[in-house]
């Protein structure tokens, strides 16, 4: 700019003309697309978006009854944090197939929407003065807490998915515990938010379109904006397409065969690990967790049973013997790929309660459930009295009419509606029913 | 009733932050409660590597990604308004907005970052091809575009009168 600044204004002017090129200057921000609607749609949705992802977070530490043995619970110091724990039911049988693939699905979709929300409040990450009142300098404490617990869920999620061990921790905990951290900011934010957002929308609706100059977050619109490139209802359907596109190439991996190869870059994705019978999609295979074919053999492998009566070892041909009942169940994984329902051929939980005391079907106890597996956390679990009890609960021997392959379990893994995927412990060696 | 500070100049008084709403007051509160208790659970292993995620999350975003795409975004602006042809930026900046997306989200697969072996053994599949995948999405993305931007101009040249001299 070449015009000399007019004598009155001297060093006001000065400061104004460098404020501009400072972010702390409402003038340096310039896009027109910036006001209280389009912020306010897109905390819309993500409210009820992330409402959707907190529950269904909750829900899935549920799945895994963490209150029935220390196996279970990955956040055993969780307190009062597991206030709403319930024991998990075995109907319907797609329950965490739903409820998984939902809480991750929808994750990974809603990124663009919370992009787009951070983008446009940016401005007031650096407005002055940094405080006005006790409560404002709280509430933008707060803003910490709720931006970084935003982004650390949702990066130690997408991280989590895709096997990249990166974080400084366990998953489980950092997932858990950040959620708490990051919804106790969510909860104030929108108490102090979501009425001037809905009186944003409402006056845009009664205007029949974008609104008249708002009273609440005219902060938001850029003082000297510049020409528009795109529309603020443009730049909406920009986000709404990248959400789309993001959630066309993940929502495959909740299903075999040609949906699945829909999901391009998502892993467990794209085609099936094998062919045949036992070509659906696997979480550890034989190889990771160390299963020596010799163990596995026939000759080798006993499986070990202890109840109130004492114990039984059963060979593979032993349990082949026991009458054999089928269910069709789904292997629904906490990264949130699952595969169609499998058929599964096997004995009945109850069935093998019953060889050691536990007869009655109505009185048959927990069981713990032990590997072959020498390490990993889930090598052990526990499964609650409900899930034995249920008659689609099976030891399985085969899958889709053939024996389990090596990676599937063979020669026997637990099966369970509704359970997920790792608490159907594979290559069983010991069943220990009981109260746990 | 005299003043405590009855001679100090202005500047010199103690700082006097109003409270502001006592009821906003009282629900960061029970906030902070809340993201204490949990917090400190969230802190209690490896508290310095999860403080930085935390803290390190939001100022890279704020302060780096959010920075270097709307500077990208600014450039193509710039360089299309020196060129003419303002409106044509929709049609670089959808595809590239799609295309980043799928990036940042799949980064680790798209750059092979993941551990390769880890990953061949625990899911039985292929870490390959995610890189070439994108591209092509990428390729399609950007084709389409272009496709779109020809056919409208196209139709434009037809239903434009006559040339006038």
């Amino acid at each position: 700019m070449g015009r000399a600044p007019p004598f009155r204004a001297g060093a006001a002017y000065r400061r104004d003309m460098s404020d501009r090129r400072l972010p702390t200057s409402p003038g340096f921000w310039r896009s027109p697309l910036r006001g209280p609607w389009f912020t306010s749609v897109l905390g819309l949705v993500l409210l009820v978006g992330i409402t959707v992802l907190f529950v269904t977070g909750l829900v899935s530490y549920a799945a895994y009854n963490p209150g029935l043995t220390p196996v279970n619970d990955q956040t055993p110091g969780k307190g009062i944090l597991g206030f709403y724990l319930f024991d998990w039911p075995t109907r319907p049988s797609w329950l965490y197939r739903l409820t998984q693939n939902v809480h991750v699905t929808l994750g990974i979709t809603l990124i663009p929407v919370l992009l787009a929300k951070l983008w446009s409040v940016v401005p007031r990450l650096f407005a002055l003065p940094p405080a006005r009142s006790l409560t404002h300098a709280l509430e933008r404490i707060s803003l910490l807490l709720l931006v970084g617990g935003v982004l650390f869920e949702f990066t130690t999620g997408v991280l989590n998915v895709q096997l990249d061990y990166v974080f400084p921790g366990s998953f489980y905990p950092l997932h858990f515990y950040g959620a708490w951290v990051f919804f106790a900011a969510f909860a104030v934010h929108v108490a102090l938010k979501l009425p001037a957002a809905l009186r944003n929308v409402r006056r845009a609706r009664a205007a029949g379109g974008e609104p008249a100059p708002p009273r609440e977050g005219g902060d938001l619109v850029s003082p000297r904006p510049d020409p528009p490139s795109v529309s603020r209802r443009g730049a909406l359907w920009l986000v709404g397409g990248g959400s789309l596109l993001l959630f066309a190439t993940t929502a495959g991996r909740g299903f075999d065969g040609p949906l699945r190869r829909t999901a391009l870059l998502a892993p467990h994705g794209g085609p099936e690990p094998g062919s045949g019978p036992g070509g659906f999609q696997i979480n550890k295979t034989a190889a990771y967790a160390g299963i020596d074919a010799a163990e596995t053999s026939d000759d080798a492998w006993r499986l070990v049973v202890t109840g109130r009566t004492g114990t039984v070892r059963l060979a593979r041909a032993d349990l082949l013997r026991l009458p054999l009942h089928s269910s069709a169940l789904p292997i629904a994984c906490v990264e949130g790929w699952s595969t169609s329902d499998q058929w599964w051929r096997g004995v009945r939980l109850r069935d093998l309660a019953a060889l050691v005391g536990y007869e009655d079907p109505a009185g048959v106890p927990d069981v713990f459930v032990e590997s072959l597996q020498r390490h990993g956390a889930f090598r052990r679990a526990g499964l609650r009295a409900n899930q034995v009890r249920d008659p689609l609960s099976l030891l399985a021997l085969q899958a889709n009419g053939e024996d389990l392959t090596p990676d599937h379990g063979y020669p026997a893994r637990v099966i369970v509606p509704a359970a997920p995927g790792v608490m159907n412990t594979k290559w069983v060696a010991r069943l220990t029913f009981g109260d746990l | 009733m005299t003043p405590r500070f009855p001679r100090l100049p202005h500047a010199l008084r103690p700082l006097r932050l109003p409270l502001g709403s006592p009821l906003q007051l009282v629900l960061l509160a029970c906030s902070f409660a809340l993201a204490g208790y949990a917090g400190v659970r969230l802190f209690a292993g490896d508290w310095f590597g999860v403080a930085l995620w935390f803290v390190g999350a939001a100022l890279l975003h704020d302060l780096v990604l959010l920075p270097l795409y709307a500077a990208a975004d600014r450039a193509a602006l710039r360089a299309a308004g020196r060129a003419g042809r303002r409106a044509w930026v929709a049609y670089v900046r959808v595809p590239a907005v799609l295309s980043g997306l799928l990036l940042l989200v799949w980064f680790p697969l798209i750059a092979g970052q993941v551990d390769r072996r880890r990953y061949r053994l625990t899911t039985g599949l292929s870490p390959d091809g995610f890189l070439a995948r994108w591209l092509l999405i990428t390729a399609v993305l950007f084709g389409g575009s272009a496709l779109v931007l020809v056919v409208r101009l196209r139709r434009a040249a037809k239903h434009r009168p006559p040339a006038v001299h």
